[in-house]
């Protein structure tokens, strides 16, 4: 961290210590009073009364509201990654393909899933299979959730595997031919695990995307943390409060899918040819995983 | 064939497809202007020589990058403006429109801040040195010799974060602004029988929005590219 920052500064003489030892303070002390304006509001108005949070420590909030949420949330999560996986390894190389038919389709599918918002889809899903009878009725909106999120990330991890494979050295290619491989087969043994294994920090920052998506089921009636934390705050009066705890499960979580991320591409970056930053990488810059 | 198309068309004159996308791209515009300059003070936080700073602006970032937008959206109405009774307009649509834009510029601030990170980084370190050598101090070489160079080297993420929030004016719906998804909701729901014209005429607006800031940004990075 420190490597890349320092860039803008020299290591700070005397007097600059003193200048910036100061603004420390005043730094400190701006975040303070921001901090004691909001939470003196807070207070003025009642909302940090106990009464307002012992309900989120107890049993029953969480036995029967924010744990069954969170699982609800985890469960379509899940299905997604592993479904946009898929999706992903088929577009991607089908992007990659030697005949420029497949190239094109496979094109056209990734561009226009990557155009479409989430929500559209999910929207479209769940209007859509409700009214196609395909699945019950009351897994209409596990299905819209997981198959908007599937569409829209599948297009993106389509997109990775293939800046993956461009990003390899060309010899590796170059060296699968010389010993007599295919083109395709070049790709499917010599090129595509190593790009894999280099994009793999890129993809469980994709898995971020995927876990915060899932709270768009809020709008589809789907029964996901997020919508049972509303339930919760409604019941209790304290609809603040509980969408703080929620918020700050997702935080937990997606914090430690972004360190597991940083980890992987330290571990993993002597196991191939390409590059494996995943958060400071230009392939990262390019697909922000916002 | 062609009852299926003169019935889809008479969609258009029940309801206002277009009056629902200029909700968005207003959205879109507003937020913008929002998050750059949230995103931009916080980038300046995060490379500064201030412990203090640098760690609020860390903390900013993760906080907002790791919550879901649906979450912020739902708190600022359900939370700060229903419960508190905190109000940005005494227009009833206004308010909405307004806390839409709020959240959508914090959760996007976030990553206007990474994107701009990642254009300093960019810059070469010979170019802060010789700003150090002629006397420039922090602010002065960031403002005249680092920023110029490193928002060229941060247009293709800014311009992905753009995109992003395109679409993501969308999750607006949680906030009570009547836009595209929700009518594109009520369109279906009125006539389920061409959901799927109503959703490709949907999507394709969005293609066309999309579309054409992904090739400007593309252009723009190649043309406004430093020479190293």
């Amino acid at each position: 961290m420190a490597k890349t920052q320092n860039v803008l500064f020299d290591v700070q003489g005397p007097r600059s210590r003193r200048v910036s030892a100061a603004l420390n303070v005043v730094g400190v002390l701006l975040a303070a009073a921001l901090a004691w304006i909001v939470l003196s509001e807070l207070a003025e108005q009642g909302q940090l009364d106990a009464s307002k949070w012992t309900p989120l420590l107890t049993a029953r909030t969480w036995e029967n509201f924010l744990l069954p949420g969170l699982w609800d949330t985890l469960r379509a999560a899940l299905l997604a990654v592993v479904l946009s996986i898929a999706f992903g390894l088929v577009f991607g190389l089908g992007r990659l393909s030697q005949l420029a038919p497949v190239r094109f389709v496979c094109t056209v599918v990734v561009e226009f899933f990557r155009a479409v918002p989430v929500l559209v889809m999910m929207i479209f899903f769940y209007l859509g299979i409700g009214r196609a009878g395909l699945v019950e009725p009351s897994n209409v909106p596990f299905w819209a959730v997981v198959l908007g999120l599937m569409f829209y990330n599948g297009a993106v991890i389509a997109e990775l595997i293939r800046s993956g494979v461009h990003q390899l050295p060309k010899g590796q290619r170059e060296a699968a031919l010389v010993i007599g491989l295919t083109p395709s087969r070049s790709l499917r043994m010599i090129e595509l695990p190593q790009a894999l294994t280099a994009m793999l920090p890129s993809m469980v920052s994709q898995f971020v995307v995927i876990l915060k998506d899932t709270a768009l089921g809020y709008i589809i009636t789907y029964p996901e943390l997020l919508a049972s934390g509303r339930r919760l705050g409604a019941g209790d009066g304290n609809i603040l409060q509980t969408l703080f705890v929620v918020a700050l499960v997702f935080v937990l979580i997606n914090y430690l899918l972004t360190v597991l991320a940083a980890w992987l591409s330290r571990f993993l970056s002597f196991r191939t040819g390409g590059a494996t930053r995943a958060a400071e990488g230009p392939l990262a810059a390019e697909e922000a995983t916002v | 064939m062609s009852d299926y198309l003169t019935d889809f068309v008479s969609l258009f004159d029940q309801y206002d497809v277009l009056a629902a996308f200029w909700v968005n791209l207003r959205l879109t515009f507003f937020a913008a202007l929002g998050s750059a300059a949230l995103g931009a003070l916080i980038a300046l936080m995060r490379i500064s020589p201030i412990a203090s700073l640098r760690l609020l602006g860390t903390g900013y970032v993760n906080l907002f990058r790791n919550t879901p937008l649906t979450i912020i959206l739902v708190f600022l109405v359900l939370g700060v403006w229903s419960q508190l009774g905190i109000s940005l307009s005494s227009d009833f649509d206004q308010n909405f429109f307004n806390w839409a834009v709020l959240g959508l510029s914090l959760y996007h601030a976030a990553f206007v801040c990474e994107a701009i990170r990642s254009g300093v980084n960019t810059v070469p370190a010979g170019q802060a040195e010789a700003a150090r050598a002629i006397g420039l101090s922090f602010l002065p070489a960031a403002r005249l010799i680092i920023f110029p160079q490193a928002l060229r080297g941060a247009i293709t993420p800014l311009g992905n974060t753009l995109i992003a929030l395109t679409k993501n004016t969308t999750v607006a719906a949680a906030a009570s602004v009547t836009e595209i998804s929700s009518l594109m909701k009520t369109m279906i729901e009125f006539r389920p029988d061409v959901i799927i014209a109503i959703f490709l005429v949907v999507a394709l607006g969005f293609v066309l929005i999309v579309v054409p800031v992904g090739l400007l940004t593309t252009w723009a990075s190649r043309k406004l590219a430093v020479k190293r």
